[in-house]
């Protein structure tokens, strides 16, 4: 084991900032972070082993005891619930003969549960040994832990490839791409390299006024303005660093997914041109574990654009050095949070940064750093090759260009689209052929639960704002327990445990939230779970802890007679049991249990 | 018109927040002229001869006793206030609320490295002694409490603005620094 960890610490430089691939590396190779390993990569990297154990704690990938030899993460997401993951765990439990968490006595299967994995449109799903399995039932289940018991290989219980480059030999994936809709930016047209000969036959300050002139705003969610964030790059002084968000862990959204199954080279060319607007020398583009089975296609991709000279040293001649190398995350969804990211990119813990400074100014390695999102850069490639006035036609004022949605839950043909801002909910549902519906859940748990009275509003980011994440709800959902039960337990999951009041507000709000499905909960606790949602929002450093109680808030707003059917009309009631509490005490020094009134 | 009637008590407490009421100093001098006093350790009256209008608690719940005075505080007061991070949160007792309540007497009783000569392993059970509950609880769990005084404990001044404001109907102000405590 020694030999292997040092040299797989040589691997990455010896260095702690590449922490996070030693990490995973080391459990993809000996399927758990022992705590001799923890103590031998202290010592090698010179840091000490609460430095060591401090990352490795953090993501939910890294273990302590081996995983099995078959380990599988089943989606446990609200649209994986919408679709039947229930029964497809009690299948892998009874097949198994483990429950979920465990890992069975020879070491052959381990069951875990895991957020939403970006295959919503695909439910259930399920990452075995990091590779992707989609729609799962009973059957399919039976078959592949009948497989494992047959010790065959994860890539030959896949038997179908998806279609596109899922069937790529680097991929050999059985996701489907589901576009239903592509439309002009993102994924229309696209020929690789028109937009890095453009942008450098163009001076670096006219590429960021040029992507400045689109009004393109950031995809991820925060609606940032792109182009300005470029130049307050560029105003700052130091190495600068490009970095792309593909941490998309909002449950729900799976566009990146698809743009970099379908577009990687365009995610990259995107990077390399803010590197030329930036002079900048390096970028990284953080991936989240959870597609970590692209990882070699999209090394594959980057050789390809080396070799194509539109990466690495002296791009197309011109003097310009720049390359990509890709950051696995290891399962934290607070790490698409930008700050959060910097440090999971730098090996640490993802606990967002204070701000200021923002990483314009000090980000990763505290140089001055941009983070955008993957469909942010295949739009800034458009806008380069087609300009800024171009793009600024398509949208509405406010938000110009076009959104890759990812709709998923009660509808008939999930997946992605590429639509113009601007469209209402009705439409909306309308292209996805939902039918009866009851909400639509906008931007995932951290957006806005919309009730049909509210179907005509737009979605756009001076309206209904969303990274993409659209969950279609069927009225025969039980809203509360389906859906606002299951955010609320992916927040407590999630909190990174920086802020007092987000680690814990969201596990008070998720037994809150619980006691009205369990019909114990009173009508003064609908207003107390608002104004805590308020402390939450205004005392949380990061976006996760500002919207983690959106679940709660917007449906009691939205749906409120939903809850008033389950709570009791009662302005108080204690649910202290005396039998109980005196129970232990009185057998112990041995009285009998009476209180004398 | 009779003035309005307060009663205190200190349940699972320190007497700290009692302590931080005497700290209004020579206001007490004014806060007799406003209330009168009935169940309190600050007049020494034992038992409610009166119903209250107020009712100042400090202190969580840790055995039956407790349970028993808060919940005579509720049946004989009109507003009852949770004061300090005790009453509000268990605060300090409440330590033990992760450790069982057996381990915990074991430990004063039996095995902790104070303990005297105990060889045969008694522990108080007379049933005069109160009994000591699961886990410290904090108010607001057993009784519906009305209002929250926090701190550790609340500074003089918030709890006599806050008696004041009850007392007189005026508006309570309460400055930042009065309820920051870092």
């Amino acid at each position: 084991m020694k030999e292997k960890i040092i040299s797989i610490i040589e691997t990455y430089g010896k260095t702690p900032e590449r922490l996070m691939d030693i990490l995973i590396s080391v459990q993809e190779e000996f399927r758990c972070v022992s705590e001799e390993a923890v103590s031998l990569i202290a010592s090698e990297l010179g840091i000490s082993e609460a430095d060591v154990n401090q990352t490795k704690t953090f993501y939910h990938f890294f273990t302590t005891n081996p995983v099995g030899k078959y380990s599988v993460y089943l989606n446990n997401s609200a649209v994986s619930g919408m679709m039947g993951v229930a029964e497809v765990a009690d299948e892998f439990e009874k097949q198994a003969g483990i429950n979920f968490g465990q890992t069975s006595p020879d070491g052959l299967i381990s069951l875990h549960y895991t957020p939403c994995i970006g295959m919503n449109d695909q439910e259930p799903a399920a990452l075995i040994n990091s590779l992707v399995f989609t729609e799962l039932n009973r059957e399919k289940v039976r078959k592949i832990v009948a497989d494992m018991r047959d010790g065959k290989t994860v890539e030959s219980m896949v038997d179908e490839y998806g279609d596109g480059n899922n069937a790529h030999p680097l991929l050999k994936a059985m996701v489907k791409n589901n576009i239903r809709k592509p439309g002009p930016v993102c994924l229309g047209e696209y020929e690789v390299g028109k937009g890095i000969n453009k942008a450098m036959s163009m001076e670096p300050k006219a590429v960021i006024e040029e992507v400045k002139s689109s009004n393109l705003r950031g995809r991820g969610g925060a609606g940032f303005p792109a182009g300005l964030k470029w130049q307050f790059c560029a105003q700052e002084k130091g190495d600068r660093y490009v970095l792309c968000n593909a941490d998309e862990g909002e449950p729900g959204t799976f566009k990146d997914r698809v743009l970099l199954t379908e577009r990687a080279p365009m995610v990259f060319e995107g990077m390399i041109i803010a590197g030329w607007a930036l002079d900048a020398k390096e970028g990284i583009i953080y991936l989240r574990y959870e597609y970590r089975y692209m990882l070699e296609f999209l090394n594959s991709v980057l050789d390809d654009l080396r070799n194509k000279n539109l990466l690495g040293k002296n791009i197309l001649g011109k003097g310009f050095d720049f390359d990509i190398r890709i950051q696995l995350g290891a399962g934290a969804y607070v790490c698409g949070e930008e700050s959060a990211l910097v440090e999971s990119a730098e090996g640490k813990r993802g606990e967002p940064r204070n701000r200021p400074p923002f990483p314009v100014q000090k980000g990763y390695l505290d140089k001055p750093s941009i983070i955008n999102n993957v469909e942010t850069f295949c739009s800034a490639v458009k806008i380069v090759e087609n300009g800024g006035k171009w793009y600024k036609e398509m949208g509405t004022e406010e938000s110009t260009g076009t959104k890759l949605l990812s709709i998923s839950g009660d509808c008939k043909k999930p997946g992605v689209y590429e639509v113009e801002w601007g469209m209402t909910i009705k439409e909306m549902l309308d292209m996805v052929e939902a039918k009866t519906t009851q909400a639509v859940q906008v931007a995932g748990p951290s957006g806005t639960c919309v009730p049909p009275s509210q179907f005509d509003r737009q979605i756009a980011i001076e309206d209904l704002n969303t990274g993409g994440s659209m969950i279609v709800i069927g009225e025969d959902r039980d809203l509360i327990k389906d859906v606002v039960l299951n955010f609320m337990e992916f927040f407590e999951d999630e909190s990174c445990g920086s802020c007092i009041t987000c680690r814990s507000f969201n596990m008070i709000l998720r037994k809150q939230v619980q006691r009205v499905v369990d019909g114990k909960a009173i009508k003064p606790d609908l207003d107390n779970m608002l104004e805590w949602g308020k402390i939450m929002q205004n005392t949380s450093r990061c976006g996760l802890g500002q919207t983690a109680a959106n679940p709660i808030a917007t449906t009691i707003t939205n749906f409120r007679d939903l809850y008033e059917l389950r709570v009791k009309d009662v302005e108080f009631q204690s649910d202290f049991d005396l039998e109980k509490a005196i129970a232990e005490s009185c057998e112990a020094v041995g009285r009998p249990p009476h209180v004398h009134e | 018109m009779s003035k309005p009637i307060v009663a205190t008590a200190s349940l699972a407490g320190c007497f700290g927040c009692h302590m931080s009421l005497l700290d209004i100093d020579d206001r007490i001098l004014k806060l007799i002229e406003l209330v009168e006093f009935n169940k309190s350790p600050i007049d020494d009256i034992k038992t409610f001869t009166k119903h209250c209008d107020i009712g100042l608690i400090e202190g969580g719940v840790c055995n039956t006793e407790n349970l028993h005075v808060l919940k005579d505080f509720r049946n004989n007061c009109k507003i009852l206030i949770s004061v300090g991070e005790c009453a509000i949160m268990g605060g300090l007792p409440a330590m033990r609320n992760g450790i069982s309540v057996r381990e915990c007497l074991e430990e004063a009783y039996i095995n902790g490295v104070t303990v005297g000569e105990n060889k045969k392993k008694i522990m108080p059970n007379d049933e005069e002694i109160p009994i000591i509950t699961d886990k410290v609880y904090p108010l607001h769990e057993i009784v519906k409490i009305d209002y929250y005084l926090p701190g550790c404990p609340p500074r003089a001044d918030l709890l006599w603005q806050a008696v004041v404001a009850l007392v007189t109907g005026d508006e309570l102000n309460i400055p930042y620094e009065l309820i920051k405590f870092d």
